[in-house]
């Protein structure tokens, strides 16, 4: 039930962010989602695109390193209160999130898309999923993305 | 018939007795004819004192002047010609990276003496006539092209003499033309690991079971790399222009130092501060006499290589004495915070830590204080997802760089292929002090 992140290494200088976007938009590859984590001499570009595996292989053929990761990705309505429900779920599943970040799944839609990682994808799948929530998986993900 | 295993048996067996009666015959030889024929080296005798009849064994080679780089410079070019220019056939050069060319000049029997290094070179890595050799040194002044394709030549090996540069169809002849031994310098070596790799190929596809790498420092991690990726053994090869070039000594397949062409080249190690010799085992500089060198026949001169010397019987049945690796020549040290570092230590660590050897040192001060930075290319064997984790490697790193070097070193991860490639000498070190 969890879709694949396409997590990058950058030098933190500038241009990077720009070659590696280059390389994705040659290639017709759409970016969902992008979320940087940043130190001083290096960054890791975290993509959820709308095809992980083209992307993938677009940015190994253009000299990138980068890794697939499993992360959970949560459809989340638009109104007060709702990331403090699912974040109370992974509290009670003691669940410990590393990093998360949102976006919109698409232009008519009035809910968001939350991605998290966590440190045990499978079993927080499991727990998550036995309370009642809806994951997505890369499937959804392609069709709720549609423009 | 039995596969060859020795190219000069006699010469590469010979009992010490005998080496050391050969050693002196042709030291007293080759003293006279320097004395007759250099003036250079001539003052630099009666300086000292010492004249050719003083010089009875090679017991008296320690009352001989040192050659040093500098003696060299002062005699470019032509100041230690031991024969008259018209004898000479060819000249070799170094790259001149660190400082003034030096220039090597050869009879013709100066260049069938090197061919026969380095095809005792090529048949301690197994390699017999039936061979293919693709000889990927540089061609040119460079003396890796054309010693390694000499030696190639005269044992009977169909040569490629590709030289350098062209990766796609260095591959493409090694597969096409089932090439089983590569010539060429260790980082380029690595690198066509590399491209092959690229391109989808596996050790498998090619034919190459041994490669002979020299020219520049390399660690025992680098040559288990380059074994790996390009599915060889991988052989080390020591030589210097001023002495003709590779094959000076070579490694046989007990990979455990280089065996010395003593019946050509004496061997010495001396304390580099005070030029005292050391006995056998004592880490020093190496310094080497040439003995059958008509057109460039330097006497004990001084490589400025730190290594040691080992005549511990050898399981491939060879007798000539072993150097083991230089730990670099004394003009690759750099001095950083009053310590010395090699490149080839942090070398090792990185590859001890799981990254590639494509790295780049950078050296600088500020407000009086040297920094040293060792740039390293992030792979995919060590990129995460997880900064925490890339940084704990991180630090990990650079506690190995200091428990080798002494001193603290800063680790930048760089995106993979920043680093340039080399065909030839790998540059390793960035030296920004003015000092």
């Amino acid at each position: 039930m969890s879709v694949k992140q396409i997590s990058v290494f950058l030098e933190n200088k500038p241009g990077t962010l720009q070659e590696l976007t280059d390389s994705l938009a040659g290639s017709k590859v759409n970016i969902r989602a992008l979320s940087l984590a940043e130190t001083k001499d290096f960054g890791i570009a975290r993509i959820i695109a709308s095809n992980a595996f083209e992307a993938s292989n677009v940015l190994k053929t253009a000299g990138f390193v980068s890794s697939l990761t499993p992360v959970l990705a949560v459809i989340i309505p638009d109104e007060v209160g709702a990331l403090a429900k699912i974040l109370k779920h992974f509290n009670d599943g003691n669940i410990n999130i590393e990093y998360m970040y949102a976006f919109l799944p698409a232009k008519d839609r009035r809910d968001a898309c939350m991605i998290f990682r966590v440190n045990d994808v499978k079993e927080a799948e499991a727990y998550l999923t036995g309370k009642g929530l809806k994951l997505v998986d890369q499937d959804d993900l392609a069709r709720i993305s549609g423009d | 018939m039995a596969k060859k295993i020795y190219f000069q048996k006699d010469m590469e067996c010979a009992s010490l007795e005998d080496m050391r009666k050969l050693q002196s015959e042709k030291l007293i030889k080759q003293v006279q004819h320097v004395w007759d024929n250099v003036p250079y080296y001539k003052a630099k005798m009666t300086e000292d004192g010492v004249c050719p009849e003083d010089i009875k064994s090679i017991d008296d080679l320690y009352k001989l002047p040192f050659l040093s780089k500098a003696d060299l410079r002062d005699a470019y070019p032509y100041g230690l010609l031991g024969v008259p220019k018209k004898e000479c056939v060819r000249i070799h050069s170094t790259s001149g990276t660190t400082g003034k060319r030096v220039i090597g000049f050869y009879t013709q029997h100066d260049l069938d003496l090197w061919a026969d290094c380095c095809a005792r070179a090529l048949v301690a890595a197994g390699a017999t006539s039936e061979d293919v050799v693709q000889v990927s040194y540089g061609y040119g002044l460079f003396t890796g092209g054309m010693g390694l394709h000499d030696g190639s030549h005269k044992l009977g090996s169909m040569t490629i003499p590709m030289s350098s540069g062209s990766t796609d169809r260095q591959i493409m002849f090694i597969r096409d033309l089932e090439a089983t031994v590569l010539c060429c310098t260790p980082s380029y070596a690595a690198y066509l690991g590399e491209t092959m790799a690229e391109m989808g190929m596996s050790p498998d596809d090619i034919p190459l079971k041994a490669g002979i790498f020299g020219a520049e420092a390399w660690s025992e991690e680098m040559r288990r790399d380059i074994e790996k990726t390009l599915g060889i053994k991988a052989y080390d090869i020591y030589g210097l222009t001023e002495l003709s070039g590779p094959g000076v000594s070579f490694e046989c397949e007990e990979q455990t130092g280089m065996h010395i062409n003593e019946d050509h080249f004496i061997a010495e190690i001396i304390d580099p501060d005070t030029g005292e010799v050391l006995p056998e085992g004592a880490e020093g500089e190496l310094v080497f006499t040439s003995l059958d060198k008509e057109a460039f026949p330097l006497l004990r001169y001084r490589t400025r290589d730190i290594c040691r010397l080992s005549r511990k019987k050898c399981s491939c049945g060879r007798t000539l004495v072993k150097m083991d690796k230089p730990k670099g020549r004394t003009d690759d040290m750099l001095i950083v915070k009053g310590v010395n570092v090699f490149p080839s230590q942090i070398e090792t660590v990185l590859i001890n830590h799981g990254y590639a050897a494509n790295y780049v040192i950078i050296v600088d001060r500020k407000f009086n204080t040297d920094s040293l930075e060792v740039q390293v290319e992030m792979t995919p064997e060590m990129f995460t997802d997880s900064v925490p984790e890339i940084e704990s490697r991180q630090r990990e790193l650079v506690d190995g760089l200091k428990a080798m070097l002494g001193i603290k070193a800063k680790v930048t991860l760089v995106a993979p292929k920043t680093i340039e490639r080399s065909e030839g000498k790998a540059k390793r070190v960035i030296d920004k002090r003015n000092i």
